[in-house]
This record gives C-alpha cells, structure tokens and sequence, in this order.
C-alpha cells in the first residue's frame, strides 16, 4: 500500500534549535509558501527560520531551517489605570501571503497587535560625492569631481520594522488573529468579543461579535479561539468554553452575535466529573485547507467537523483518554488549563497535536491510523527514524511502553506546525523547537 | 434510606468535593499575584469547578445528615441580582478583584437576608458556629474578612449555617462580576 506519513515518520533531518531558558516559545507558524517557520516566544521575541534546500537533485533532500531573523516583537507594559501589567508574550503569529520581496506578519501579546515588515538588504550604496564612506562630510571645498553612487553587494541583513500597531481595541485578552482571504482586513478575539482591523488602518477597528452580557455575574462562557475561513471572506468561526463553535457569516448583519450556524456535541452523561466543563472547553479551532472542515481540540481529543453538519462532528480522535482518570491531579497541578494547539498537513489528509512527555500525535484521517512521537534530543540525531512510543494505560506494561504514572506533565507539546505542501512539521516543546521531516525514498 | 455504606459512600464524595473547594480558593487567589492579570477563561472555569463541588458538597452533606430536618431553600447564586445595583459592571477591573469582593461581601449579604429569607434566617441560622465535623470548613481556607461598616451585620448568604461554601459562593459571583 502507498506510504504514508503515518505509517514513516522517517527522519531525514532533525534540527534541534534550542533556545535560552527563559525563553519558552509560546507560538509557532510557518509562512504561506513553508518558506519561512516564525516563532515567538514569552519574552516577546520572534524568530524567524527559513528553508535551505541542500541539493533538490538529490534523491532524498534534506532541508535545513536557519537563523534568519530575530527581533523584539512586545516589550512588557504596564497599564496604570488598571495597575495591571502587560506580558510581552506573543500569543499568535499570522502571516499575511507575500504581495512583494518582503514580508509581512503580524504578531499580538494579550493587548496589542503589531504589523511587521521583514525584508532583506544585500546592497548598499557607495560612492557618495558629499560623505566620505564613514559617513563624515567632506570638506565641500575638496569635491572636485561629480559621480554616481553605485550600489555594491554586501552580506545580507534582514531586517524587521513595525509598520503598523493596532492597540486600545481590546478590553480582554487577546487569544487569537486570522487574516482574511480577502488580504485587506484581520480579526482579532478576546474572551469577549472580535474586532475586525483593515490592515492598514490603526485607529479604528470594528467589533463584529461580542458575548459580554448586561450583567457579567450571568457570564457562562468565554471566547477561546477565531479563525477566517480560508476562501471565503464572508465567514469566521469563533469556539468557546463551553466546548461550541458558532460560525457567523459577515454578510448577514454588522454585528455577528446571532450565528449561523452552531456546533455542538451533547455531552456524554457517562463521562460527567467536576471537570467536565474545563476539558470541553475548546483551546483551538483550525479550518482545513480546503475549506471543507475544522478541527477543534478540546483537553483530551481532536474533533473534525463538516462544515455541513452541525449536530456532532464527523471524526473524534483520542489524543491521551487515559488521562481522564487523572482529572482531579491535573486540576491540582493546573495541567488541565493548558492550552493545545492542533493543525492540518497541506492536502488535509492528517491531523496533528500535541501531547505530555513530549509527545505529539498525528491521526491520519482516511485509514483512521494514528501514532504517537516524541520530541526529544535523545531521539532527534540526524537521519535517525522516530519511534512510535505507546503509553500504557493499565494492566501489564509492556516492554518500552510507558506507564500513566511516569509521564513528565512538565514536558508538554502545546504548539506544533504542519508546512503547507511537504511532509515538515515544526514541534516546540517548553524550551526548543524540532523539526522534522519525511524521508523521501 | 441511607444505609452505612451510603454513608461512607456520601462521606468519600463530600471530602472529594471539600478538597477540590479547598484548591480551587486556594488556585482563585493565587491567580490574583499573576502577571498579566486575571484571566478570565481560567477565572470563569475555576467558577465553574467550584460550583459543582460545592453543589456536591451540598448534596452530600444533606444526604448524610439525614435527619436535619427539612432544609430551608437553597438560593441560587448565579441568576442575576436585583439586589446589587450599586456594583455596576462595568468595563475592566481593578487591581485586587477580590479586595473588592471582600469588601461587597458584607453589603450583599445583608440585602440579600433582607430580602430574600427573612423567614428562615433565625438567630441559630445566622450564626457562623461550626456544627460538627462535617460541616466544619477547611481550616486552611484563608480566614481573611473584610472589615464591617459599623452597624452591618454579617448574615449567612445561604441559609444553611456554618458551612464553608458561604464563603466560596460569594466568591464565585464576585470573581467574575469584577471583570
């Protein structure tokens, strides 16, 4: 039968990119083309990666994602009228599809979303008649000569610049951006509500959903994530704690609170604990490629939905059911607050999330299979095959099996991402990121 | 009719219950020093959690005292107040929300016994003295109360006397009402 992802997570290459301690890297996107792989991380940083293809001739090439740039994205902030400080954390990167040589994203931490242009320099011009090449003025009397300026090769730079910041709009903390397909407008969502922005308009935004009701004693449910369908500009989603997605359409009135359409599974009885509503409670929500579907990730699974069909989603995948029995310990920890990510490879075919113990999970959807990795150095030497790793849930362990027990809730994989048309996902645990690739044979 | 191990049963549950309330106070205030502010999503689930292990408790608790008699209502705690018009909702809160719930506690308490049970709130009920093991509150729930204006009372906000989660539902209401 044809190879798939699943069934040969071969590593060609692994690049292990780590990065200073403190810096825990809290969102991870590659750019459109897969070309570049932007992180950011706690201290408000971003990092850009960008593809080195060895040799395309090759039968198995092998990309290299480098260094390609590093800027200060949010500085910390203090808002005095609230006495409340302002994490420079980046939540989320977007980038916007590339128009000219350089591009564009945009990244936001809990209040402030900014725009960034990254282009590259390779040129610089020499030959001044009135500055000497240090950049002091000649003396205007010893200029006996007129000349062009020419422009000579230098080392590339890269540089970052802020074009745009779009601030004072929320009131709560932003949790997601999306870029329209229309390539002019972006939403972006707090707990509350959703601010649609033109990009190139910073002082004004307009609100399209908000949830806050009358009186905030009545509130049941917060925004959790918000995405702009892929192809039509007319449609975003938005999905909340309580573990709905509602799809609102644009077109139907300026202000999007009543939906068109609602998602939600009822709840199975059997599985009613104290916890019920943090695991339901919808940390991310992701439309496919094509439009089609989206895929939503609660606590302990990945659901696909039908974009059709709003009554139950058409695939539910377990990402670690054995940890239902753990509710109360994950509680106690905080564990069950953490916030997964989940994303779609490019042809939509696979599903992929992440997990603890540094470990992720890919479902492949048509053959229902599924495996489980781990993100570790002691398993990313170059060339060398990934393990499928197994978790034992009870009974009899099995030789490398891994038992509930010894699972390290300190090592998780929240964010993860799939590069839009090859086999290369990028995975960040706490503190460093890996990527990996399919081994083309 | 509740047998022994019933009991025992009610007993498991009710300490389940206890602890979870116990750490979800303990997760509410510790969330107050975070940077960033108070979150909302996690303020709102933490709500939620505490709820339903206080409507536990309750339920547990009642099932095995079987003989306390018949129990005065139980006021709902998150339908909307019409007795609390001066703490307008407004836009994004201040620096110890829970300072300031601290502080609302007291007046909220009287207008609610002052509407709403007047019938049910007897000497005996108003008091905070503990009754027995079972309903004695957690000792390490902080003991923290605001200060009375003078000539306010503090009246039991649920009529059932000495229990801990007078306290944990007044916070669940004001958690939230601070954003």
């Amino acid at each position: 039968y044809p190879i798939s992802i699943i069934n040969k997570i071969n590593v060609c290459h692994s690049e292990v990119l780590s990065f200073v301690t403190a810096d825990i890297i809290s969102t991870v996107e590659f750019n459109h083309t897969g070309e570049l792989l932007a992180t950011g991380d706690k201290g408000g940083r971003v990092v850009i990666f960008q593809q080195e293809i060895e040799n395309k001739n090759l039968p198995q090439f092998r990309s290299e994602y480098n260094v390609y740039s590093t800027f200060q994205s949010h500085e910390p902030e203090f808002d005095y009228l609230k006495s409340l400080e302002i994490e420079e954390k980046i939540n989320k990167i977007r980038w916007l599809p590339q128009k000219n040589a350089a591009q564009f994203l945009l990244s936001t931490n809990d209040k402030t979303i900014k725009l960034w242009k990254i282009s590259e320099r390779d040129k610089r011009p020499e030959g001044y008649n009135l500055k000497e090449e240090d950049g002091r003025y000649k003396d205007p009397n010893s200029i006996t000569a007129l000349r062009v300026p020419v422009l000579i090769p230098m080392d590339l730079m890269v540089e970052a610049s802020p074009r745009r910041v779009f601030s004072n709009a929320h009131t709560y903390h932003i949790n997601s951006i999306s870029v329209n397909s229309d390539n002019e407008t972006y939403l972006s969502a707090d707990d509350l509500r959703i601010n649609l922005w033109n990009l190139e308009i910073t002082d004004r935004s307009f609100n399209i959903v908000d949830i806050k009701p009358t009186n905030m004693e009545e509130l049941t449910e917060v925004i959790t994530a918000a995405e702009f369908h892929p192809l039509h500009c007319n449609t975003l989603v938005y999905s909340s704690s309580k573990g709905t997605i509602r799809l609102c359409d644009m077109r139907e009135s300026a202000l999007c609170d009543k939906h068109s359409k609602l998602f939600e599974e009822p709840e199975d009885p059997s599985n009613r604990s104290f916890f019920s509503e943090i695991i339901s409670s919808i940390s991310d929500v992701k439309f496919s490629h094509n439009g089609r579907y989206m895929m939503t990730r609660d606590y302990l699974s990945v659901k696909v939905w039908d974009l059709n069909m709003e009554n139950r989603p058409v695939e539910t995948y377990q990402v670690h059911e054995y940890l239902r029995s753990k509710l109360c310990s994950l509680y106690e920890n905080d564990c069950i607050f953490d916030k997964f990510e989940c994303c779609w490879n490019g042809n939509d075919s696979v599903v992929m999330t992440g997990s603890y113990n540094n470990f992720f999970r890919m479902f492949e959807r048509s053959q229902r299979r599924d495996v489980t990795l781990e993100a570790s150095r002691e398993n990313s030497k170059p060339l060398q095959v990934l393990k499928p790793r197994k978790v034992c849930a009870g009974g009899k362990r099995k030789k490398d099996e891994i038992s509930v027990d010894s699972l390290d809730f300190n090592k998780k994989i929240l964010h993860t991402a799939w590069h839009p048309q090859e086999n290369i996902i990028a995975v960040a645990t706490t503190n460093n990121l890996y990527i990996f690739q399919d081994k083309v044979n | 009719m509740s047998t022994a191990a019933d009991m025992d049963v009610n007993m498991d549950v009710n300490m389940e219950a206890r602890r979870i309330l116990a750490v979800s106070i303990s997760k509410l205030y510790a969330s107050r020093a975070q940077r960033g502010g108070l979150r909302l999503h996690r303020s709102l689930l933490l709500s939620l959690v505490m709820r339903s292990a206080r409507d536990i408790y309750h339920s547990s608790s009642r099932d095995s005292e079987p003989h306390s008699g018949p129990s005065p209502p139980e006021e709902p705690m998150d339908t909307t107040s019409s007795v609390e018009p001066e703490r307008t909702v407004s836009e994004p809160q201040p620096t110890s929300p829970s300072a300031q719930a601290a502080t609302e506690e007291p007046e909220a308490e009287y207008e609610r016994g002052a509407s709403g049970d007047k019938e049910n709130l007897s000497p005996a009920k108003q008091s905070r003295k503990r009754r027995g093991k079972t309903s004695a509150a957690p000792d390490f729930l902080p003991s923290k109360r605001a200060r009375l204006e003078p000539g306010e009372e503090r009246y039991a906000a649920c009529c059932r006397s000495g229990h801990p989660e007078s306290l944990t539902s007044l916070s669940l209401n004001r958690v939230i009402s601070a954003f």
